[in-house]
Parts: C-alpha cells; structure tokens; sequence
C-alpha cells in the first residue's frame, strides 16, 4: 500500500498525457481549494468544476416567482442561505427583502413546518432546490404537511437529478477524459449507476469523499486508470455509498416526485433531469420549474460553459470584473458552492 | 413591564429608568452626578473608540448584546496597546421591550465592565417606535500603555499569534438563530489581561487585531495591505473547537472567516515569539493561543494546508450565508 506520501509526489510529478477530470459536486470544488489541492498536482492533471451546484442550474424566472411571492402582502418565502442572492430577471431574493419582500432563511425544510403553524395567516412558500441528496427530505416536509393537515406551507422545487445532466456532458463535451462523483448524492442513487455510465462512456468514474486525502486519492485513482487505459467506476467512498444507494430514500423520493424535462440554467433543457411533484400532490406546489422555464443568460456571462466545464472561471471576460461575489453577473459566482464564486474567493485570478 | 414612547420622553419614566436601572448597576461616583458630561482625569496619550450593537437574538449562549457592547469597545482600545477606562453607553429602544429584559443586559455590561477593569460613565436612552428591539452603542477611551502599535507596522520575519479558537461567537449566534442544538458558546471577553500581559512582558508588540467581523482571513489581509507585506498562515495551527467545525461542515461556512469576539491576533518579532506565546497562555482567555505563522515578503494572505497545499485566503465578500447542501 503506497503512502499518502507517495500519492501526492507521483501525482505532482506525473508527465503522462494530459487529464481534465470533472468534479461534478460544489462541495468537491469547494474541498479542492480548501486543501490547496491543485497546487498539489501536476500541471497535466486539470481539475474543471461541473453542473453540481443546485443554486448555480436554477432558472431566473424561478428566482422571479419566488420574489414576486415575497413582495406579496401575507406571504413568506422560505429559502436556504445561498438563494437569497442568486439574480433574477430583476431582482434577488436580498433585494426583494430590502424592499419589504418577507424571506427568512431556514437551515432546514422541516424548520417550514414550525413557521407554518407558527403563523397560521401568513402563506408560506418553501424554496426547494437541490439534487438527490435533499430532495427525500423534501419528501418528508410533504409528508408532515399532510399528517399536520397544514394548509398554508406549499413548496416551489427546482429539483435536478445528475445522472442525466453528466450524460448529457458525455454526450456532448468530448474533453472530459473521468469524472469525480458526487459523494452526496451517491449516498441516495448508489454506485451501481455509474458503472454502466463508465463502459457505455469509456472514462473512469470514481466516488470519493470530501476530505483533502479522499479527494487526492480519488484522483489518483482517475490517473492510475487513465494510464492503464482502463475505464470502470470505483466506489472510493465506501463508508457512505453503497452499490445500490438508500432504498429507502429513494423510494420516499419517488412516492411523491415523478422525473420530468426540466431547465437547467445556463444548459437549457435536459431530458428526464428534473423531478416534480406528481399531479396528486399539486395542492402542494406553488409554481414548480418545469421546462417551460427560461433563461436570461446577460450579456457576455458565460456561465454555460463553466458549468458544462469548456473553460475555467478565469477564462470568462466578466469573471473579477464586471462580475464578482458582490456584484454577480451569473449564477455561478453567487453561491458558496458555485465554481466562479468559488474561484474568485480563493484568487484564483 | 414593557416600556412605552414616555420612557423616552426625558421625564419622570426616564429619569425612573435610569436610577432604576442603569444607576443601580452602573454605579460609580463619576455617573452617579448626572452631569451632561463625564469630567475624566487623564494620563498622557489615550485611545478613543466607538462601536454600535445591534445582535438577534440579545441572549445567546455564551453572552448577550450587554457583554458584547462592553467587550467590543474594551477589545477595540487594548489593540492600540491601551489600558481602557471609560466608556459611555447609549441605548435606542424600541417600545415593547421588556424592562426586565433592559434590566438583564445593564447587569451583564456591570458584570463585563468590572472584569475589563472600565467605568461606565456617561448615558444615553431614546425610545423608537417598533417592535421590542434594543441597540447599544458604547464609545471608550484608553491610557496608551505601549506606543508604536499599529496595522502598518508589521515586519518580514514577525511571528503572529492567535489567542484561541475560531468561529465560536458565529457559530453561537447561527446555532441560536437557526435553532440548532449544541454546546457551541460565544467566545465574548474582554481582552485586558492578554494585552497586559504581553506589554508587562516588554514584548515589541508590533501589531494586534482582534479577530471580529470579517474573520481571521480578513483581518489578515487588512495587515497584508497595511503592512505591505505577504501574510503565511498554518491551517495545521489553527485552533477550530470540533463542535464548531462540525457545524461549519453542516452548514457551508469557514472559521477562518467566522466573527469571534474575545480572540486577537498579537503580531511580534521572531525573537520574542516563543516569550510571547506564554505571556498570553497564562492569561485569562489566552490558554489556548498558538502561533500560526509568520510575516513574509510579497503580499496577500497564504495558508499551506494540512496536506501541504497552498490556499490563498482573500477577504470576505458579502455575508457568509449557510449553503444548500
């Protein structure tokens, strides 16, 4: 067994051919700048940011609904941090709030139960979005609103599975030589998945972990198998993810949600990526994303090919200019998770 | 009781608050005359502070808007290497607020102003239409005890201190606010008795900061710009209490740009870095202080991490806002 030593020398000397490999999930991006870890690759080793940030793939006119909603006289929209400052066509949710708009900040979906009961006058609007790994427990908030008979708590989702959104990269963006999984949602959907992915793509596929020494043996691994001209998954993440994922979770997933067409920001439509609420629970749902959602990418943003890994963050003419965390031009410098943000705030300039 | 437009009103409600509460616990002989200002006797150079408070909720574990009023103040003076005496205290009051409420922090700011060794001296009350809100503003003044000590006069070489864990107070508030269980308590101290130590010690304190809003990764580049110089920090030094870096996990935040309130930062020359050190461990919240790094040249702020990569480490932008998943 080599030394975690060992690892981090031959992966900052390898002079093999050159490897883009995609980390598809925000907390991966964010873990590789947190342990410095590009500076301890070799320079033929790339690490390019993908579509994993929920926040980033929203909608504009998502955001627009849920402002129009917050400026509303007895309404409240309920939203996670990072979407209080994700623009609309307009305005964000912070600037909506400045303006009289009632948002609150909830750290948990289920905290929307107690706020509901809590005020039986006011209208709330819960802001779901995310990829599998939130979504059961915005099952469970449906659930309780229908065991507590809760008539003023409906949800807004903008919900993304990533199965078919890093198909659609395989498909269309050829550069991409492996993939890191995403740890979190691997814990719901399993690995299994990614194994039919890895023969019918021909590129490795591996789940790692989030801290620094899962990340750097995840891509090492990714070499090892580039070099060997191999090409399968690998399930480096063991201690959470399973081959088949939690059933359980699943199945409370699709109890309620059925997959859909849905709009991902700067990619456009994805077929079959989204999740929304069955037809029977539509009480529930107060203007859910669906593909009929649209877009207004501002001029020069080029948040579409960040997000489908084309470029580095860098390399768009607005990234640390016109565009930076307190002045977000696109939806990828705004969120803690969001590849541009993330970027920009460990100077990578 | 809660209190009403009249306790505002400069008549006999206000003057029934201020014996029945701020002169009952501020008590001192300068106060206690009621003159329109506060007739001081000073030594020599002072250092002159304000500061504004205005925390939800005004209780949380660990402290309360009172003891961060009185130790923000206390903490803004020590940095400049003073000895603080003074401080006033003006309140603005929305009706509605409970008096027992009022009366709770003026006791935590006696309790908090008696350890920081300060006398409050001078008041202030105005009652605002709203909802039950209370703000603080406390301003101070300090003797210079150590002169020289300044943003600007960090050098290559310089040792820099940390004087205990990170992200405690914002984790405290977070938890406080969002409801979440945990034994996370704000760091709020006064910073008196590290800063005494050093000075008696005749360490060549260049500069100190207390590591507030912003967090240490800010207030590392305000030195980095101040002193044009580069800053390098060890993540592997960096005291994170696991509760909070758990929370900071859950949550999507970074200690390293998370307020405290009662840590400081002292930057000192390499030779007296060591020396340094135990002045302020054996201190009153400085038991856990570390030395994190050091003063280089170049400029910006450089963290080599646990696995020996490189981080640059900018300042905060915007509010640091728990993520999605």
């Amino acid at each position: 067994m080599k030394t975690l030593e060992t690892i981090k020398k031959e992966l900052k000397e390898y002079d093999g051919k050159n490897i883009k490999i995609m980390e598809v999930c925000g907390t991966h991006t964010s873990s590789i700048f947190k342990n410095g870890i590009r500076s301890l690759l070799s320079p033929r080793i790339q690490l390019i940011s993908g579509p994993g940030c929920p926040v980033c793939v929203t909608a504009s006119s998502y955001i627009d609904r849920l402002v129009e909603y917050s400026l509303k006289d007895n309404h409240c929209v309920l939203t996670f941090g990072d979407m209080m400052k994700v623009k609309g066509s307009k305005l964000t949710l912070t600037e909506a709030k400045a303006m009289g708009g009632n948002v609150k900040i909830l750290y948990s979906p289920l905290g929307a139960i107690k706020a509901a009961m809590k005020n039986p006058d006011t209208q709330f609007v819960f802001a779901a979005v995310g990829f599998e790994t939130t979504i059961p427990i915005y099952a469970l908030l449906i659930e309780e609103i229908i065991k507590n008979n809760i008539k003023n708590l409906r949800i807004m989702t903008s919900l993304k599975t990533i199965i078919p959104a890093i198909s659609y990269i395989c498909v269309n963006e050829k550069k991409i030589d492996a993939f890191l999984c995403p740890g979190h949602v691997s814990v719901i959907i399993g690995s299994s998945v990614y194994s039919e992915m890895a023969s019918k793509y021909r590129k490795p596929f591996v789940i790692g972990g989030f801290e620094g020494g899962h990340i750097i043996a995840a891509v090492y691994e990714i070499v090892r198998q580039i070099s060997n001209n191999e090409y399968s998954m690998k399930n480096m993440y063991q201690s959470a993810v399973s081959s088949e994922g939690n059933e359980k979770a699943k199945a409370l997933i699709y109890k309620y949600f059925e997959a859909a067409d849905d709009y991902w920001r700067g990619i456009g439509i994805i077929e079959g990526s989204g999740l929304r609420l069955k037809a029977e629970y539509k009480d529930f749902d107060a203007g859910s994303t669906s593909s009929e959602d649209v877009d207004i990418t501002p001029a020069g943003c080029k948040c579409t090919d960040v997000i489908l890994g084309r470029i580095a963050p860098v390399e768009c003419p607005l990234f640390g200019k016109a565009c930076t965390p307190l002045n977000a031009v696109g939806a990828c410098m705004v969120s803690s998770e969001g590849a541009c943000g993330i970027w920009y705030r460990n100077c990578e300039v | 009781m809660k209190i009403n437009m009249s306790h505002g009103s400069g008549g006999k409600q206000t003057g029934d608050l201020i014996n029945q509460i701020f002169l009952k616990h501020f008590d001192n002989h300068i106060l206690n005359k009621l003159e329109d200002a506060a007739v001081l006797d000073i030594k020599g150079k002072i250092a002159y502070t304000t500061d504004s408070f205005v925390v939800t909720p005004l209780f949380f574990s660990g402290g309360d808007i009172g003891k961060l009023a009185v130790c923000g103040t206390v903490n803004d003076i020590c940095m400049m290497g003073a000895i603080p005496k003074y401080l006033t205290a003006g309140f603005i009051i929305e009706e509605g607020a409970e008096i027992e409420t009022i009366d709770k922090i003026a006791l935590s700011m006696k309790l908090a102003a008696e350890e920081a060794g300060v006398k409050i001296v001078a008041g202030d009350t105005k009652v605002i239409e709203g909802r039950g809100g209370i703000y603080i503003n406390t301003s101070g003044i300090g003797e210079i005890a150590k002169s020289g000590i300044s943003i600007s006069n960090c050098q290559k070489g310089d040792a820099i201190i940390l004087s205990g864990s990170l992200g405690d107070h914002h984790a405290a508030i977070m938890s406080e606010r969002m409801e979440i269980e945990n034994n996370i308590k704000s760091d709020c101290a006064p910073l008196v008795s590290i800063v005494k130590s050093l000075i008696e010690s005749n360490i060549e304190v260049h500069c100190m900061r207390d590591v507030t809003r912003g967090g240490l990764a800010t207030v590392l580049n305000e030195i980095s710009s101040a002193s044009s110089c580069g800053v390098e920090i060890y993540e592997a030094f960096l005291p994170i209490s696991d509760e909070v870096r758990g929370l900071c996990n859950i949550l999507g935040l970074d200690p390293l740009y998370m307020a405290n309130e009662g840590k400081m930062i002292a930057v000192v020359p390499e030779s007296q870095a060591e020396t340094a050190l135990h002045a302020v461990r054996r201190s009153k919240y400085g038991e856990n202080a570390q030395i994190i790094g050091r003063i280089v040249d170049g400029s910006g702020v450089t963290m080599i991490t646990t696995l020996q990569g490189s981080r640059i480490l900018d300042v905060l932008y915007g509010e640091g806002l728990p993520r999605i998943c």
